[in-house]
């Protein structure tokens, strides 16, 4: 492109100077001049041509956040069933088939071929006697009651746990019964969530979700053990759905009751199963002594998750009809009706 | 026929030439390290010896051994690396350390000098007699109980290097890629978990980098200068039976050799025993084949056996290392007067002076830590004396109950091998009570029932003993608004209290928390004792 001369009459015999081509110059501004064309119509161009970078409003850059909405799982109990079935057994999987008996049977539920999300609480790192968590032994049943009754295509358990969650999921021994039953378990990494939109929710009309297990289910199934809890008195099938939550959740203790309720509009579950195999009866919701677990031989299975919560409350945790707060909230959202009178059918 | 068979037979020669076998031997324990740092995670331990590579270090059992007079657990294993050096020289260095080996490829794959300047980047410089007085210096602090081989020991390095920094940037860049599913989950450090934060990553990065950048200045830098293990090894390579052995009548002085050899042990002129990684390289390299690995090579004479540092040297860094001694203890973060509130130790460590005795900053406790509670130090919490040592950070991570991995992989019992049962102070240890890491305060002035008026007990609803360490006052009062308030206004029962971190982890006063522990009232030293008698344990 270029090439040295010596310019006659230098006074340094020893220099070259480099020269440039007609040729050469006229290719460098050609160059020039369309690079600088080039990004002038990328900052300049109007917003709404093509390529266009241009902002000059500062409107355009805002960031926004895609908000993710949660469908709902309801399916209408078949006709003349009860809203709520509760099975006695000492058997946890037949105490599980008498009180889906009660209100229609699984089937009727889950349909063939669908992708169901069990939610049971795994919050802690502790042993399945000791109450904190659901109980392997309906997990496992649950599980494999979609599989091999409902026919379901896959099921997924899901929780974001207070401690590790690879932990808990072992040492509650929820993971080796989901394995067993042949369901699949989702752990929460930094990857696995996003932010949700929850109209008519107080606390968390946008909030972050654990949302990778539920990306395309057909089916939400929450299961849930019977908990004291210190500050809204009981944790049971609503307070279960928290463990989806993420973020700094633990603000949501300033108003646990408008929290609970608030669930219950985010998760409109199919079914809510409430277990009292180990029934956490104080020092909740972490327990940590045998002596505060009561064996109760029951499972409450509804539709209506408000009124599950108000049966176990009277019956299992024996606390009598002075329910929780965050019940009548969730009744007052919509989400059920807390009297359970006249709506059990129990199968012993 | 008999020209095809020679041809067939220098063939196979040159395929199973020495230089190979270690290209082997050092792609199948860079794996092994790699599969022990992947097998560390909490859902993969399976009773496997993930830190066997701390336990074959020499220098690990020569240090310990002389800081706390013991040879705990596995370290006696150490002593098979000292037999294969007495038997073959320092194959240790480049057929089986991992740091080593990192920086052999990395010094292969940037190598563009031309060879000339490759011969003069391979000299052997008297800079290199540096480890030796390394080695003296921090053996001598070894003999009065200050441990800091793990600042410069190669395996200890490399391990901190992956668990603190080349782990938690490869999660993260996986976990960026924004692939969802457990597709990925088999190449994670620590799958199913949020993104692990390490305090001391970058610092342990930047490190690990610029000694890897060395290797453009002077190739193997850190083997050659800085390796304290290989000071050690070097000083028995000299008494090996196998040596590089120089054909004195077929060498023509070319300095080919020189090209790729790794401990620039001069093969061309007098081998320096000490120097010699035994990389075979100049066996290739030769175009004479005057070069040969064998047994009892050449006569003593015509190799130089000792090192290089000469006795005053020795005796000087020697001094060093004594003067650092009471030097670093001047800090005082090892003694009971004046301890940092930031030192807390992971549940079953020793009394802290003979911790520092113990643990080689080799922060394996930190890469099983399934709650991320567990950090390397910077020099904030301990400083220099316990820099890189494993604390707990409750903003992180928790102490969760039922865990131990921390004990079980530590090699050198900086951390006891405890049970579960000794941890939470049940069965047999129920006179002796749990293990307690420290006490929880309440920061009366952040805590939202005790100083705004707002309900919370986060802090209550977390707590793991039983019963509950943290309890509460019920209190009515009339807000600012009129409103009628139920408070509970939460306090700690320091007898109850085994500071396990779970309540300032989860305190909403995310910044600096209203509930916090510090070390104070830890079980393993008596000096740092809070209550005269605990109301719990004895009746």
């Amino acid at each position: 492109m270029t090439d040295p001369v010596r310019p006659a009459g230098d006074q340094a015999p020893g220099r070259t100077r480099e020269a440039i081509t007609r040729r050469a110059f006229a290719k460098r501004v050609a160059g020039l001049a369309g690079l600088g064309a080039a990004a002038s119509y990328l900052a300049f161009a109007p917003e709404d041509w093509p390529l266009s970078m241009a902002d000059a409003t500062g409107l355009r850059s805002q960031p926004s956040v895609e908000l993710k909405r949660l469908g709902d799982y309801r399916v209408p109990k078949p006709d003349g069933a009860f809203d709520l079935g509760v099975g006695r057994d000492v058997d946890t999987a037949l105490r599980l088939r008498k009180a889906l008996d009660a209100i229609g049977g699984l089937a009727h539920y889950v349909q063939p071929g669908e992708i169901v999300l069990v939610k049971p609480n795994v919050a802690f790192d502790r042993s399945p006697i000791l109450g904190a968590t659901s109980n392997p032994e309906i997990v496992e049943a649950l599980v494999r009651a979609l599989l091999v009754d409902a026919r379901a295509a896959e099921v997924r358990v899901a929780d974001n746990p207070i401690e590790s969650p690879a932990d808990c999921f072992a040492k509650s021994g929820i993971a080796a019964a989901v394995e067993r039953a042949g369901g699949r378990v989702y752990l929460p990494d930094s990857n696995a969530f996003h932010e949700l939109y929850t109209p008519g929710a107080v606390l968390i009309e946008q909030w972050s979700c654990f949302y990778r297990p539920l990306r395309s289910v057909d089916k939400v199934i929450g299961v849930a053990p019977v908990k004291d809890h210190n500050l809204c008195g009981a944790s049971m099938g609503l307070k279960n759905w928290y463990g989806l939550l993420g973020g700094r959740r633990n603000q949501f203790h300033q108003d646990i009751h408008e929290i609970v309720s608030d669930l219950s509009l985010m998760m409109r579950p199919t079914l809510s199963i409430v277990d009292g195999g180990h029934i956490l009866t104080r020092n909740g919701p972490t327990g940590g002594d045998p002596s505060d677990v009561r064996e109760g031989q029951a499972v409450a299975v509804g539709v209506d998750p408000v009124a599950v919560d108000a049966w176990c409350y009277e019956n299992l945790l024996e606390r009598g009809r002075d329910y929780p707060r965050y019940l009548f909230m969730a009744e007052d959202k919509g989400s059920g009706r807390v009297d359970p009178a006249g709506r059990v059918k129990e199968i012993a | 026929m008999s020209r095809d068979r020679q041809a067939r037979s220098s063939r196979m020669r040159r395929v199973f030439r020495l230089a190979n076998m270690r290209l082997l031997s050092q792609i199948f324990f860079f794996a092994l390290f790699l599969l022990a740092c992947w097998a560390s995670w909490t859902t993969r331990l399976g009773g496997y010896p993930v830190s066997r590579f701390l336990e074959l270090d020499p220098l690990v059992l020569l240090a310990t051994a002389l800081s706390t007079g013991y040879v705990y657990r596995a370290l006696g294993w150490g002593l098979l690396v000292f037999a294969v050096t007495l038997i073959f020289g320092r194959v240790f260095c480049n057929w089986i350390c991992p740091y080593g080996s990192l920086h052999h490829f990395v010094g292969w794959l940037f190598s563009i000098l031309p060879r000339k300047e490759r011969w003069e980047a391979n000299r052997y410089r008297k800079l290199f007699t540096l480890k030796y007085g390394l080695l003296a210096a921090l053996l001598l602090m070894a003999c009065f109980g200050v441990l800091q081989i793990g600042l410069l020991d190669p395996i200890c390095l490399m391990y901190r290097s992956v668990i603190l920094a080349v782990a938690p940037s490869s999660d993260r860049l996986f976990a960026s890629m924004g692939i969802d599913g457990a597709a990925l989950d088999f190449l994670r450090f620590a799958p199913g978990s949020a993104s692990r934060v390490f305090i001391a990553s970058f610092g342990v990065g930047a490190i690990l980098l610029g000694f890897l950048a060395l290797n453009l200045y002077i190739p193997r830098f850190f083997c050659r200068v800085l390796c304290p293990l290989g000071a050690l090894l070097g000083t028995s390579s000299r008494f090996a039976l196998f040596r590089i052995h120089r054909n004195l009548q077929r060498c023509t002085d070319c300095n080919l050799c020189l090209s790729h050899c790794e401990g620039a042990a001069d093969p061309q002129g007098v081998l320096r025993l000490s120097e010699c990684f035994a990389c075979m390289n100049c066996l290739d390299d030769c175009p004479e084949d005057a070069l040969s690995f064998r047994i009892l090579g050449q006569d003593y004479e015509e190799v130089r056996a000792g090192t290089d540092v000469g006795r005053r040297r020795l005796v000087f860094s020697g001094i060093l290392g004594a003067v650092a001694v009471p030097l670093l203890r001047t800090q005082g973060v090892n003694t009971d007067e004046n301890y940092s509130p930031l030192l807390i130790r992971p549940p079953g460590s020793v009394e802290e002076s003979d911790f520092l005795g113990k643990c080689i900053k080799c922060d394996q406790c930190v890469g099983v830590c399934p709650t991320n509670v567990l950090q390397g130090a910077t020099f904030a919490e301990g400083g220099l004396e316990a820099l890189w040592t494993p604390v707990m950070n409750f903003h992180l991570g928790h102490c969760q109950l039922k865990c131990t991995l921390c004990s079980e992989v530590c090699p050198t019992g900086a951390i006891r091998r405890i049970t579960v049962e000794e941890k939470l102070g049940v069965g047999a240890f129920e006179e002796q009570g749990p293990v307690r890491l420290g006490t929880a305060f309440y920061d009366l002035g952040r805590c939202l029932p005790h100083a705004m008026e707002i309900p919370c007990v986060v802090c209550e609803e977390v707590c793991p003993t039983s019963p509950k360490a943290i309890q509460t006052h019920d209190e009515e009062i009339m807000d600012a608004f009129g409103q009628i308030v139920v408070l509970r206004k939460p306090f700690i029962v320091p007898d109850l209290c085994i500071g396990c971190g779970l309540c300032e982890k989860e305190c909403p006063v995310t910044d600096r928390r209203a509930v916090y522990v510090t070390p104070v009232g830890e079980s393993r030293s008596t000096g740092r004792r809070l209550l005269l008698s605990n109301r719990v344990t004895s009746e």
